[in-house]
């Protein structure tokens, strides 16, 4: 076991991105001198969740997210073997590294940890209860923020009501505010999402020891609940195309643009009827990304409504054709019931069949947390929260600072401070910002810098790899397991075949069509094998299109899993290279139910 | 009048007139449990010989007149009662019937009226000893057109008054004149492959496994332990492969029609070490084991074979389920199960990976 990863004091950038490291804060890089102590430490890759390369503002999201997990294992529930989780940016990528507990320390939090985690699993409903009236009021805050271009002149009322500040003030607070809010909303997200791990992972350990073998798929079909409001913007989508039939305007709706479509429309009794519709379900349901809401170049549907409009016409052409659209709820919520009820006469003893009951009990409690939590935080507020962040950016593109409001992303979320006092600076002394004269050359810098990061793949991990995985966390959400730190120690070598997770069974054969961002979505053809470093739930309604899915990345309850076994596709998720092995055109085999993909023939 | 009567086309209202064995195919076969496809020759059949030939009375005069002090007597009465058996022609009506299903039953197997048959006696329970007592001689394998058919079922009702039959009539008290016999005939399995199912782990005792041994041809070279034969461990509930462990087969038992016997073949091409049984045919197997399961209502040792002669889809063959019994009187150990709090905590200080 002297196998090791490369550490990443020897992972080189890829020429012309000299000065990374500058693009971000001091703590999220690797520093010199800390090499020893940093080589002792092993960091995985987390391409799951993020990807793609950080621009300096967006890597907020990853400095958010892994934080407050720690804060929660580490200081809240005092989680007996496991605090938090490290993590480092290199070369662009994020990699973590958990941190375990001394084992002299452990049995001391084992009370503490009883008595926290208690009270949460004891009071779940009342507490998740709370959670959703936080969670929308801190949207509700986002929304009300407003950022606006300083006026001419001070308004007239400020003077009367003798406030005596001016815009500028506001402006940089209503800035603080959204990195507060943000950062609130990071907190809420894992106030449950541990625990909701922990129960989960409970029952799953008992499955795995009672019935050893047992798919990862039957205990997730066990768990996973029937109406899920992460579903639901699919769901409004699929109501819009039968509303459309159902009222005689498939035509209209197939042939046109969204804005020629609504134009239209507005013309007709039937026309406003759909419309109202429409709008109707805009709200919450459309504040939802084709990506996983960590980057500022996600596309939610509400400001891009050509995205859910196309999904409309798909839909309708379908119900047009004769074709049913509905999700079988009723069989998948039979088929939940059958799984379990077989399951557990298949345990011998009452006594163990009472343990099931209750372990799958408190796993069905707390599970639509864990599904919906993505809808709320990273779909919802993040979709707030960008949004918010490009109105800003667009007032300094009018004060002349960037050509393009993506532009205000290549600066760190300190360094935005510097922009605003600088537009407000200028705009109180009544000369030019310096802004407008210094940062375009800046911007190209990093661009440059951003873009060339981008042309090399991040690596599997670093450093050497501990003799078993053993934290919870880092098995149950990134699927991390010994046996995959193992595979990926042992790829390399060109072969034509791929193993990955059993992520949703079947077997096919088909066409492979490689998608590197949603924007080439568009580019899928009826029946072919969607092969992707990491799906997003929003890509949904693609799945009524393709005939399996292939990914790079995934946990047994990763996102895109689990909307791969809602449409009944086979799926293998967690393959570490399928992206890169796999070209467009090759004609693959996908077997969902071993978690082999074997490459047939080369395009 | 029914004189005979297809296994999958009974009701509970004729198990009356089908004998114990008879009986227990036909309700296997309406429960959807694939015995070997045949039919019964009903208690009619008999008895309608027996009345038309007048063969009933004088059977009786001669059962009442023998001397069981005299062990001589009680044998030649015996062979003088069978050999009338043997002599007397059946009514043309149940001649006729007989036909007619025998050859239907050769057209739903593929064969030109010349289906190897088994031909079984399947007796009211009073009537004969138990099936271990009767032995095998009521049991005619590898039995061949409607000629054979007619002479074996004749032997198999006069094998209602064996000697030691007579005398075990005797020493229970059961009557004479209410005798009655009813004749299984089954199309003989032509085992492409054959194997044994459990409907448990038997490694672990984990009933929601189903562990499959199978190899080519008939089934002795699997019970036996003549050959490795390829190993399947399935998931009950989904029915998914979970593991599959691929043998070298080199031998494989076939029958030898003609001999009426089995013969012992080497296998030396490629399809030693090709899987002996498929995907699908695995998933129908297992199908068709959990039905057995919940018929019997405990875990089953299932000895199966998948017929050649039969169409896809119809072709499995149950030959014999037993209850489990290493597993199911066990007492299973419940004392390391940690619930509630306690439960997650366990689980978060002793992962499963860590346990592999």
């Amino acid at each position: 076991m002297s196998q090791k990863f490369i550490s990443p004091y020897d992972h080189k950038a890829p020429a012309g991105a000299e000065g990374w490291k500058e693009l971000y804060p001091y703590y999220m890089v690797f520093q010199e001198n800390l090499k020893e102590t940093e080589e002792s430490k092993f960091f995985f890759c987390d391409s799951q969740h993020w990807p793609q390369v950080f621009k300096p503002f967006d890597a907020i999201t990853v400095e958010f997210a892994v934080k407050c997990l720690g804060q929660y294992n580490t200081r809240q529930w005092l989680i007996p073997p496991a605090n938090g989780i490290d993590f480092k940016i290199h070369n662009g990528y994020c990699y973590m590294s958990p941190v375990g507990v001394a084992p002299e320390l452990i049995g001391d939090r084992v009370p503490q940890f009883m008595e926290r985690a208690g009270h949460y699993f004891m009071n779940w409903e009342s507490l998740l209860e709370n959670w959703h009236v936080k969670v929308k009021g801190v949207i509700d805050e986002m929304e009300a923020v407003k950022f606006e271009k300083l006026p001419e002149v001070i308004d007239m009322e400020w003077v009367k009501n003798g406030v005596g500040l001016d815009p500028t003030y506001f402006m940089i607070q209503n800035y603080d505010k959204m990195i507060d809010l943000c950062y609130k909303t990071w907190q809420y997200h894992f106030e449950f999402l541990n625990l909701g791990y922990a129960a989960y992972l409970d029952f799953f350990g008992f499955c795995k020891e009672t019935f050893p073998g047992i798919p990862d798929l039957s205990i997730a079909k066990m768990v996973q609940g029937v109406e899920v409001d992460l579903f639901r913007p699919d769901e409004e989508l699929r109501k819009l195309s039968k509303l459309a039939i159902e009222l005689k305007l498939s035509d209209t709706i197939i042939n046109n643009t969204v804005e020629e479509a609504l134009a239209s429309l507005a013309n007709t009794d039937a026309g406003k009827q759909w419309i109202a519709a429409w709008e109707a379900a805009k709200y919450p349901w459309f504040n939802f990304t084709t990506g996983n809401g960590f980057y500022s170049t996600d596309k939610y549907w509400i400001e891009n409504l050509e995205i859910p409009f196309g999904y409309i016409q798909d839909y309708t052409k379908r119900l047009a054709n004769g074709e049913n659209i509905d999700r079988p709820t009723e069989a998948i919520a039979a088929e939940r019931e059958r799984i379990t009820e077989e399951y557990r006469d298949s345990i011998p003893s009452e006594e163990a069949q009472a343990a099931f009951d209750g372990k799958l009990g408190l796993a069905r409690v707390v599970f639509p947390y864990v599904e919906n939590h993505n809808f709320y935080i990273e779909h919802w507020a993040m979709c707030v929260f960008w949004r918010k962040m490009r109105e800003l950016s667009a007032v300094f593109v009018e004060a002349g600072f960037f050509n393009d409001v993506y532009d205000m992303f290549y600066f760190r979320r300190e360094e935005i401070h510097q922009l605003l006092f600088d537009y407000g600076r200028g705009w109180a002394m009544g000369v030019p910002s310096i802004g407008p004269d210094y940062l375009p050359t800046e911007i190209a810098r990093r661009k440059k810098i951003i873009d060339a990061l981008s042309t090399a793949a991040p690596k599997p991990a670093f450093n050497e790899p501990p003799a078993v995985v053993t934290e919870p966390f880092t098995i149950m959400l990134w699927g991390i397991t010994t046996d995959s730190v193992q595979g990926w120690l042992n790829s390399g070598e060109t072969t034509n075949q791929l193993k990955g997770m059993a992520a949703s069974p079947g077997k096919v054969e088909g066409i492979a069509r490689v998608i590197n961002s949603p924007e080439e979505l568009g580019q899928l053809q009826l029946g072919e094998i969607l092969v992707t470093r990491v799906t997003a739930p929003s890509w949904a309604p693609v799945f009524g299109k393709i005939k399996a899915t292939v990914t790079d990345i995934g946990g047994m309850m990763s996102h895109a899993a689990i909307v791969c076994r809602e449409y009944g596709l086979p799926a293998v998720t967690g393959t570490g290279s399928a992206s890169t092995a796999i070209k467009t055109g090759d004609r693959i085999q996908v077997n969902g139910s071993t978690g082999e993909v074997v490459i047939l023939e080369a395009a | 009048m029914k004189y005979t009567l297809f296994f999958n086309k009974s009701e509970p209202s004729d198990y009356q007139f089908l004998g114990g064995k008879g009986a227990s195919l036909a309700s296997m076969s309406v429960a959807n449990m694939p015995v070997p496809v045949g039919f019964c020759i009903t208690t009619h059949a008999y008895e309608h010989f027996l009345t038309k030939s007048g063969l009933k009375k004088e059977i009786l005069e001669l059962v009442s007149s023998i001397d069981f002090s005299q062990v001589d007597d009680l044998d030649k009465t015996s062979a003088k009662i069978r050999e009338m058996f043997m002599k007397m022609d059946i009514p043309a009506e149940v001649q006729n019937q007989i036909k007619q299903s025998y050859e239907e039953l050769c057209l739903l197997c593929n064969h030109q009226n010349n289906l190897p048959v088994a031909v079984r006696s399947s007796a009211t329970a009073e009537d004969l000893p138990d099936a271990s007592f009767a032995g095998q001689q009521d049991t005619y394998l590898w039995i061949v057109g409607e000629n054979e058919v007619l002479e074996h079922v004749r032997k198999c009702w006069a094998s209602l008054f064996t000697a030691r039959a007579i005398n075990y009539r005797k020493d229970q008290n059961i009557a004479e004149d209410e005798l009655s016999m009813c004749v299984v005939i089954q199309k003989m399995v032509n085992a492409r492959t054959a194997g044994v199912a459990m409907t448990l782990n038997p490694t672990n005792g984990d009933r929601s496994k189903i562990v499959i041994d199978s190899s080519w041809g008939l089934g002795e070279a699997v019970v036996s332990g003549e050959v490795t034969p390829d190993n399947f461990m399935v998931d009950k509930i989904m029915l998914e492969v979970i593991k599959s462990n691929i043998q070298n087969k080199h031998i494989e038992h076939i029958p030898d029609k003609e001999n009426r016997r089995v013969l012992t073949r080497e296998i030396t091409d490629a399809r030693a070490t090709e899987p002996s049984i498929n995907e699908a045919e695995i998933k129908e197997l297992c199908r068709i084991a959990k039905i057995i399961e919940k018929h019997y209502k405990c875990p089953q040792d299932i000895e199966w074979a998948i017929d050649a002669d039969l169409p896809e889809g119809h072709n499995f063959t149950l030959l014999q389920s037993r209850p489990e019994t290493v597993w199911s009187q066990k007492k299973v150990d419940t004392s390391t199960i940690k619930t509630g709090m306690e439960g997650i905590l366990n689980t978060l200080m002793n992962p499963i990976s860590a346990k592999k």
